[in-house]
């Protein structure tokens, strides 16, 4: 039986062990548990590429203790690792590499429960990719969310980390919890626990009630931590207040684990006895859609740099939900390359942030207006990141976002074309925005927003004062990311590997036969046939609009003030910002509530649709 | 089955998240977070009971005798686990904010806010 699987999980979980048996000894000695984190990841990176070789010829199955499935029935607890999942996982590992390699220097001082707690995050999110067995998926979920809520509040002293860690813990925790009861009640009507059995099981039935019940609270819980409104509030202020290199694993794989989580139950348990009916498309595609265009307009008005990265992953999360619910190999395709291209570019963004902190103390725009002249490399690399967020080609981005929209341009969806360029305009203008005021000093600093000046004014930068320059290991990783980003697209046959992979997922017969009877399916059967995974002129245009719309959104937020038309003392917006204040309240009661309201229209849209 | 386990499970969730809805002290808030969570605990144990069954202990007992599901107990038992994680540090960070904040009220935690 091939091991790789457990080993990706089992060896950053030893190393996190053995960091922390061993603290007295190291403490002293940071430069060997900086390493030792480094080459962990590094490890694991490789493991899982080499996984992920291994399964273009099929789903590598992996049975804990050898208990195999006797007669169709599973007796233990398996690891299913397909294309995609690994893929994931592979892109989690990588980007823990990547920040554990900025670390190096960022920290002036560094606690041995940071190592420790990076290696069970890792350990946890590539458990969960890579877990056939729904209880094991929600034990995961829990090991990546204690460690990530530990994470946050990695500096204690300070009152931001604090509220953000409670906000988060608390919101993720009740989602946990909703999760957790979905999973007793389809193990009460099923008396399994393994996903491709329990898919077999609720597949020869009609779907009761309990089913319908059960993937309700299943997914409200994975939502949750996909940050799709209104489960997104916790996000914001998680991602604005943990430490620079933790940020990049929230934004780039954390949240995109959740949508992940939806995709695998909804595929491999629940697609075949809920009968993909087009009304499960039409309510997920509702909430992508809304989901995009919050997070793009909070985006925006935002001037607290890490908020407002945080708030552009709440918008993409948005484009990979409406991705997952055209239930198109496609569309799935599409976001499965957008999550890469989306994780590498906004993990060097995030880095870039890190960088401006390390050297100039702050992460408040208005502040730092003209004053990242100086850091000159961080400029240009923050730039191209910029640019591939607002899509423009040849970063994977843009061919993900192509996929997608041409996918739903095939049935009939044309319009959430125009959707996802407005949101690239207003996010990959945000940012570009940023990256012209900040590094080359253009048009005029914004005004000065009270509150959001506070928040960032407290946020002084994990180093005691600025440095006079940028040590390599914190520019490098950022560089190569993006890079990478680039890169993907020119990987040979990308389309049809990346589709074949989707169809994989999405063929829920194959899935069961692979696990439960160790067939190797290498042909699967879709439920929609496989579109051509090509990019048409059309798209390009298309691409180069949005990122050209982006630079004239950006150049006309800095010199607004400079033009004619408009009178003195006229703040763009102005008007909104107590109403979206009073969403975004911080105040975890207000969250909670949004979380009971949204679980109770998403129960009312399936059990209309469904029932 | 019985249908009576079922509606403490509701009324156990419904209770708890009201009580987080409505809180204005962390460690209130925090045990109203149990509170949600000892619902799964009952939701666990209501799906697995059978009546008249004995507990899984299969020593000293004629075979074919039945026993209640000990999966959703080995279940139940794991939630214990990661209830007894999550909850200890959420009371190191409501410990820290009140040191920070000098409040327990979450309406007064006003560092991050729009």
């Amino acid at each position: 039986m091939n091991q790789l699987p457990a080993l990706a999980t089992v060896v950053p979980l030893l190393a996190a062990a053995a960091i922390s048996a061993l603290n007295p000894l190291l403490r002293a000695r940071r430069r060997l548990l900086d390493g030792t984190a480094i080459l962990t990841a590094a490890a694991v990176t490789v493991i899982l590429i080499v996984l992920l070789v291994q399964t273009a010829h099929g789903d590598v199955v992996y049975w804990f203790g050898g208990f195999r499935p006797s007669h169709g029935v599973a007796i233990g607890i398996d690891y299913a690792a397909g294309p995609l999942s690994t893929g994931l996982a592979c892109l989690a590992a990588l980007l823990v590499t990547a920040a554990m390699i900025f670390s190096w220097r960022y920290f002036e001082r560094i606690a041995t429960y940071y190592h420790a707690l990076m290696l069970t995050f890792l350990a946890g999110m590539t458990g969960f990719c890579l877990t056939g067995d729904i209880f094991d998926l929600f034990v995961w979920f829990e090991l990546m969310g204690v460690s990530a809520y530990a994470l946050t509040a990695y500096r204690p002293e300070e009152r931001g980390p604090i509220q953000g860690a409670l906000n988060f813990a608390i919101t993720n925790s009740v989602g946990a919890y909703l999760s957790l009861s979905g999973i007793a009640v389809i193990y009460g009507s099923t008396g399994a626990l393994n996903i491709a059995q329990i898919g077999r099981d609720i597949a020869r039935h009609r779907p009761g009630g309990l089913v319908v019940v059960a993937f309700l609270l299943i997914i409200t819980g994975l939502l949750i931590k996909g940050a799709i409104v209104p489960f997104h509030f916790w996000l914001a202020d998680a991602h604005a207040v943990a430490p620079t290199p933790v940020c990049v694993l929230f934004s780039g794989v954390m949240v995109e684990l959740g949508l992940y989580g939806v995709a695998r139950v909804y595929w491999s348990m629940f697609g075949q006895a809920l009968g993909h009916r087009s009304a499960i498309t039409g309510a997920f595609l509702a909430l992508g859609l809304l989901t995009t265009l919050v997070g793009a307009l909070y985006c925006f008005r935002e001037r607290h740099l890490k908020r407002l990265l945080a708030f552009s992953t709440i918008s993409h999360a948005g484009m990979f939900l409406t991705g997952i619910a055209l239930l198109t190999p496609l569309g799935l395709a599409g976001v499965a390359v957008y999550v890469a291209g989306h994780a590498l570019v906004k993990a060097a963004l995030f880095l870039c942030v890190g960088i401006v902190l390390h050297r100039l103390g702050s992460v408040n725009e208005s502040r730092l207006h003209g004053r990242g002249r100086p850091l000159r490399y961080t400029g240009v690399v923050f730039t191209l990141a910029a640019l591939g967020l607002s899509d423009l080609p040849p970063f994977a981005t843009f061919l993900g976002k192509a996929w997608i929209s041409g996918s739903g341009a095939t049935h009939g969806m044309t319009w959430i074309i125009v959707i996802f360029v407005v949101a690239s305009v207003l996010v990959g203008g945000a940012v570009l925005r940023v990256a012209g005021g900040v590094f080359y000093g253009l048009g005029d600093p914004p005004g000065e927003d009270q509150e959001m000046a506070r928040e960032a004014s407290e946020e002084t930068g994990e180093t005691e004062q600025g440095r006079q320059r940028t040590p390599l290991t914190m520019i490098a990783p950022a560089a190569v990311l993006v890079l990478a980003a680039i890169g993907i697209v020119f990987a040979p046959h990308l389309g049809p590997t990346v589709e074949a992979g989707a169809l994989r997922f999405q063929d829920q017969t194959a899935y069961n036969a692979t696990v439960l009877s160790g067939a190797r399916v290498a042909h699967p059967a879709g439920i929609f046939l496989a579109e051509h995974a090509g990019i048409t002129v059309a798209d390009v245009v298309t691409g180069v609009g949005s990122a050209a719309g982006a630079l004239v959104l950006a150049f006309l937020a800095l010199y607004w003030r400079r033009l004619p038309v408009l009178r003195r003392g006229f703040e763009p917006g102005a008007g909104l910002v107590r109403p979206i204040q009073r969403f975004q309240s911080g105040v975890v009661n207000d969250y909670v509530t949004w979380i009971v309201v949204g679980l109770a229209c998403l129960g009312g849209a399936l059990a209309f649709s469904i029932g | 089955m019985q249908v009576f386990p079922f509606v403490v499970v509701a009324w156990i969730l419904g209770v708890g998240l009201y009580g987080i809805v409505t809180s204005r002290h962390l460690v209130h808030l925090i045990v109203c977070l149990i509170i949600v969570q000892s619902s799964t605990y009952v939701l666990l144990l209501g799906v697995g009971y059978v009546t008249g069954a004995v507990a899984p202990y299969f020593f000293d007992v004629p075979v074919h005798t039945p026993a209640v599901d000990p999966v959703v107990q080995a279940l139940a038992l794991t939630d214990v686990v990661v209830e007894a994680a999550v909850t200890a540090l959420l009371l190191a960070l409501a410990v820290q904010a009140h040191k920070r904040f000098g409040t327990l009220d979450p309406n007064e935690l006003v560092q991050l806010r729009g």
